[in-house]
């Protein structure tokens, strides 16, 4: 008997599945407010799991040249740059003569910046404007300087700036959209509650990445299947630490059971509250939230739209029994009207 | 990596050279959106739609898409039109079976049999790895729509296809083992053209649940729509079968299903196109909008020109043409609105903000993060 809540809701996911002796549910949690930004996580992502490259051009968008999770891409680290102090609030500049920042330019001339990663849909271009405004707030402030900041125009147009910076993985959502639609059970849920694709069994049918409300999972090109990260299923299986965390030099990326990651997670916030961060929240970390709490939650500076996260994500599993029913009552209407033509009428 | 790829930041240097041509013009030339991604984008002053709204200021990540787009191709847009098509023209077999019009059974199951052989092919095609098709039949999965077609697929396809196959009975020789043929296929084609009937309902609805079951803004939130839209213009585009195929005087029945199936055609894509707020704006502009709007027309022409031509076999035959083109339309309109508002953040940030800030019993204040000079 499945659980009410196997569509939506709170959920202990590896019983769901059928798993009889499941451990307790593993995730990560990812601490933006310690990462460096060093790509160590993506490298040894690619490494480990033989993840083909993901272009090599650069997109123009502060350090990042990844730009975006997709099936040749597991982990992606996001860079923002902002004008506005950094950490503690004490400008670095302060005594520095300051001028226009020029972030949100440079933010919006990347916003149309494209590469091939060998995937579909890949990383597409997106708008000039909603780049500006991550970069800088509400005003859209004009055209990009073709000089990095401040060499065309001296230290006076200096000014403070924070870079963002955030590791962003497949989130092992509670309730796995992409897992439900999956017509060829590719997909499974694995008994540290995580989700894999079956390399083998996957093929290509597409559904799961409409289904995504990450956009996360991604197709490769020629290959044609479908292809995410598997929080290290082997290496979890083995009791080992998935590759990301296990590079991270900064221990942004924490692996391990998931209701100790959500205790260190709070008290992470609580920390930096006190410490003058008021900013600081965390993302994903609610199992009452639209999936049931993600897998692989973050500490955030930002709202999460800055970083490419849906700001209220739902799974699309959720309204698929009032689906069903809206297909029925269409079916029989249909089946209705057939009867219909043919017993009404005179001709 | 390809040898004759471009050296690297090379395309970076290509886009920046660019802006600085076309210099300051842009942002209010592209009013909000990226150059390339004018397909999803209103211009200001410069053709396509002019809404009455402002535009609505979201942030996400450089400006690009937070969902990915859905990666199937035309295919799976022909195959809502196919797959339809099967289901309306065997209801509209079985009805000529059931009511005695020989001339609208044979059109149907005939039909029926080419467009449920079209979509298997399309649904193949559509694959990222074709020689795995049979890997759908791994599994029956009550969360998957797709993997629920499959089964109905798999139980209306062959039903259809012994319909058809029965229709060459009377070509058979009178003797022998074809003979037998002869005798036996007319009663199992009857019995398999009510099983293709009873399944096509479900196949023909389904789909509406296929594409609304995922994150795709505005096929999720189309949800109640999507099956009464897809229900009508599968009746419509069967009845425009019988309206090509059926002499004058049996083609009554095909009239009234045409007038039934575009009624809730245009009901469902007159709600879809103004019940959703800001994701109806997919299916008003760009592709979409010229597809819907032409499939509007044509229905509009096929149901008049169905009632007006009673007795023009000429007349029939024309609106069954329109009907059948209004439902290819009104397909690859869903479709292509579907995919443009996965394609722009806006339509994934601003609705989730909004939900956001109404459960936080705050007033809708959709704006960028607080995270520039002014804000925090």
């Amino acid at each position: 008997m499945p659980d009410a809540n196997s569509l939506y809701g709170p959920l202990d996911p590896a019983p769901d599945a059928g798993w009889v002796e499941a451990g307790p549910r593993m995730g990560f949690f990812t601490d933006t407010s310690v990462c460096i930004g060093c790509k160590a996580c993506e490298v040894a992502c690619k490494e480990w799991n033989g993840v083909p490259d993901s272009g090599f051009d650069l997109l123009g968008m502060s350090y990042d040249n990844t730009g975006a999770l997709t099936a040749n891409s597991w982990r992606h680290v996001a860079f923002i740059e902002q004008p506005r102090p950094a950490g503690h609030r004490t400008p670095p500049f302060a005594d520095n003569p300051t001028g226009p920042p020029v972030s949100a330019e440079s933010a919006a001339s990347a916003a149309g910046t494209v590469t091939d990663t060998g995937t579909v849909p890949g990383v597409p271009p997106g708008s000039p404007e909603a780049a500006a405004r991550m970069a800088a707030g509400p005003e859209f402030l004009g055209m990009p300087g073709a000089q990095p900041p401040g060499r065309a125009t001296g230290a006076e147009t200096r000014s403070d700036f924070r870079w963002l910076m955030m590791s962003d993985v497949c989130k092992h959502c509670t309730h796995a959209a992409c897992l439900d639609v999956c017509p060829t059970g590719s997909l499974f849920r694995t008994e540290f509650g995580t989700v894999v694709v079956q390399e083998d069994i996957c093929n290509g049918c597409g559904y799961c990445i409409s289904a995504c409300p990450y956009g996360v999972i991604d197709q490769r090109k020629g290959d044609g299947r479908a292809w995410k990260c598997t929080l290290c299923y082997d290496r979890l299986g083995a009791g080992k630490t998935p590759a990301c965390a296990q590079a991270c030099p900064t221990e942004s990326i924490q692996f391990g059971p998931l209701d100790e990651l959500r205790e260190r997670a709070a008290e992470r916030v609580a920390t930096l509250h006190d410490r003058g961060v008021p900013e600081a929240r965390l993302y994903g970390h609610d199992p009452t939230d639209g999936v049931g709490g993600d897998g692989a939650f973050f500490l955030l500076l930002d709202e999460p739209e800055v970083y490419g996260l849906p700001p209220d994500p739902v799974v699309t599993t959720r309204d698929l029994p009032k689906m069903w029913k809206r297909a029925g009552v269409a079916a029989l209407a249909m089946a209705a009207a057939a009867v219909a033509a043919f017993v009404g009428g005179s001709s | 990596m390809s040898p004759d790829r471009p050296a690297v930041g090379d395309l970076f240097r290509r886009f920046r050279e660019r802006l600085a041509v076309e210099g300051p013009a842009r942002p209010g030339e592209h009013g909000g959106h990226a150059p390339k991604a004018g397909r999803n984008g209103r211009r200001r002053g410069g053709g396509g739609e002019q809404l009455n709204v402002p535009p609505v200021e979201f942030t996400s990540y450089y400006g690009r898409p937070i969902l990915k787009a859905p990666v199937w191709k035309w295919d799976i847009a022909a195959y809502l039109f196919s797959g339809g098509l099967a289901a309306g023209s065997s209801l509209l077999a079985a009805g000529g079976q059931l009511t005695g019009r020989p001339a609208l059974r044979r059109a149907g199951r005939v039909t029926s049999l080419a467009a449920v052989s079209a979509s298997t092919f399309f649904l193949i095609h559509d694959l990222g790895k074709p020689a795995r098709f049979h890997h759908m039949l791994r599994v029956a999965k009550l969360t998957s729509p797709m993997s629920m077609g499959t089964w109905i697929l798999s139980a209306f396809g062959p039903a259809a296809g012994v319909a058809a196959v029965a229709e060459t009975a009377p070509r058979l020789p009178e003797h022998g083992l074809l003979g037998l043929g002869r005798k036996l296929l007319p009663p199992a084609g009857n019995a398999a053209g009510l099983l293709a009937a009873v399944t096509a309902p479900a196949l023909a609805t389904y789909t509406g649940v296929l594409l609304a079951d995922t994150a795709v803004p505005s096929w999720h939130e189309a949800y109640p729509e999507l099956p009464v839209i897809f229900a009508g213009s599968a009746l419509a585009s069967g009845a425009g079968v019988g309206l090509l195929a059926a002499p004058t005087g049996e083609a009554g029945p095909a009239r009234r299903l045409a007038v039934a199936g575009a009624a809730l055609e245009l009901w469902g894509s007159h709600r879809v196109e103004n019940r959703l707020g800001l994701l109806s704006e997919p299916y008003a502009t760009g592709t979409a909008g010229k597809l819907l709007r032409a499939g509007r027309a044509l229905t509009a022409a096929g149901v008049a020109g169905a009632l007006a031509g009673r007795r023009s076999r000429m007349l029939s035959a024309l609106s069954g043409g329109a009907l059948l083109a209004a439902s290819v339309c009104t397909r690859f309109g869903i479709f292509h609105g579907g995919v443009a508002s996965a394609r722009d953040p806006k339509y994934t940030v601003v609705p989730q903000r909004e939900r956001a800030q109404r459960r936080a019993g705050q007033q809708p204040h959709v704006n960028g993060p607080g995270a520039g000079p002014n804000g925090g």
